[in-house]
């Protein structure tokens, strides 16, 4: 036996409350974390990632209390991001009860933010997450990478994808490698939204230029998407939203799949 | 009601091994300083940190440790928490509690690290710790090191990654895991159930 490929579904908070990721199905999704938490890992989750939203001065005592409860409801490991900006921020999460912390734009903006969170805490419980675009303008100096649709360079995003920072997310994820990040949370900004399967070269890439995990994000549709990313794209986990939250695709549903596919799925 | 003492290397997350002790017949207490140590029925060394860093932490209580150890409270050491048990650590300079002969060594460079995710128990020796596990259980592992001691009579438990590696011990009154008990769901909730009967018994 070896090391299982992990299955992490996705919530979106928001002053506490799940947001967008809820179940309309079902009437007993009432989008509070605690309780969406415990019925992804009743489900057989691996992992969970809360993406915080909320932009408001008391953002950090409503983290707080979430992640708190979040802890003492579950025996998975989980993943808090959003608005990390400092030692201080992560501390607060991960004592309070969270496993890792994830950080992207801060940590573009300032790369010592990873060595130093790397430092205090220890690389595993830092989760450097990177939202890339394809960009087909040829750029010197970029990483090239031949795809089906034509060569295209990655290029990392921030701000949700509204800002274009020029930077090759290739180059972006040795040097936070480097640097102290203990995994990788790959968002494909061409594929978030779109269903059409995740973006195989951008993970395939960066997985073989680092040697830590990578989460593949973005543009799950249907079980194949995780099979093709495990297996084609080298990833190490895959993260999701949606196709967990409707009932054509509940969890133990994707993992019979993988199962029969022949990937190593914990039971 | 028995207390199982926490010791904080104030390095971070004790909050997970105090709620997933206490969903089991244990109370807790977290321990920073000898005299929290004196009268715990048991102790949990947990899994946060860096070797060498909580070594320094660890010098005021190594001898109320080793003597609780001698006298036969239960102790239970996660990740970190097991390695400590150790004489030395390719992770930094310093000496472990030396509970048991040997050395805590890097993964190989050939698999990704640190090695994090499910991955599976092979069982060495039956023992109460793992009562009701069967073969192949999937455990939560998070850990760049592992130990590799010299006596394969404590070996508890093996699993795969890039080497065969010790994922779990136990001797006598001292249990170690190298995944995270805290973190594996159902399996892992039974492993620390079995260690709260351990402690009452």
């Amino acid at each position: 036996m070896t090391l299982a490929k992990r299955i992490i579904p996705c919530l979106d908070v928001d002053h506490g409350q799940v947001v967008k990721c809820i179940n309309f199905q079902n009437p007993k999704s009432t989008g509070d974390p605690t309780e969406m938490a415990q019925r992804y890992s009743d489900q057989g989750a691996d992992e969970l990632v809360f993406l915080d939203i909320t932009a408001s001065s008391e953002k950090r005592n409503i983290m707080q209390k979430y992640v708190e409860n979040v802890a003492k409801t579950i025996n998975i490991p989980f993943t808090v991001g959003g608005g990390i900006r400092s030692v201080p921020d992560a501390r607060l999460i991960l004592c309070s009860g969270a496993d890792k912390v994830s950080v992207n734009t801060a940590a573009v903006e300032n790369p010592n933010l990873i060595t130093e969170l790397s430092d205090v805490f220890g690389r595993q419980c830092i989760v450097c997450a990177i939202d890339a675009k394809r960009n087909s303008t040829p750029t010197n100096g970029k990483t090239i990478v031949d795809t089906p649709k034509g060569p295209v360079w990655f290029e990392v995003v921030t701000y949700g994808g509204r800002k274009h920072t020029g930077i090759d997310a290739l180059t972006w994820a040795t040097d936070a490698e480097k640097r102290g990040a203990g995994e990788f949370l790959i968002t494909s900004m061409d594929r978030d939204g779109t269903k059409d399967g995740y973006d195989i070269e951008l993970t395939r890439n960066i997985s073989e230029r680092v040697n830590v995990p990578i989460i593949a994000s973005g543009g799950a549709g249907e079980p194949k998407h995780l099979y093709d990313v495990f297996t084609e794209g080298k990833a190490d986990a895959a993260l999701a939203a949606s196709i967990f939250h409707y009932n054509n695709y509940p969890i133990p549903k994707v993992k019979d799949y993988l199962r029969k596919m022949e990937v190593t799925i914990r039971q | 009601m028995a207390t199982t003492a926490i010791f904080d290397y104030g390095a971070g997350n004790l909050l997970s091994l105090k709620t997933a002790l206490e969903k089991t017949s244990l109370t807790t207490s977290i321990a920073t300083k000898k005299e929290d140590l004196i009268n715990a029925d048991a102790i949990a060394l947990p899994g946060v940190g860096n070797f060498s860093a909580s070594l320094e932490k660890l010098s005021a209580v190594k001898e109320i440790l080793q003597t609780k150890v001698l006298e036969g409270t239960p102790i239970l050491g996660i990740c970190l928490g097991l390695q400590l048990f150790f004489e030395t650590s390719q992770e930094g300079p310093g000496n472990g509690l030396a509970l048991f002969k040997g050395e805590v060594k890097q993964l190989p460079q050939t698999v990704k690290v640190p090695h994090m995710g499910w991955n599976t128990l092979n069982l060495k020796k039956p023992g109460a710790l793992f009562d009701g596990i069967v073969e192949d259980t999937y455990v939560y592992f998070v850990h760049s090191l592992y130990p590799d001691p010299e006596d394969p009579n404590i070996v508890a438990t093996q699993t795969q990654y890039g080497t065969t590696f010790t994922s779990a011990i136990a001797q006598k009154n001292i249990y170690g895991t190298q995944f995270h008990p805290e973190k594996s769901g159902v399996a892992g909730l039974q492993i620390l159930k079995n260690f709260a009967k351990i402690v009452v018994r």
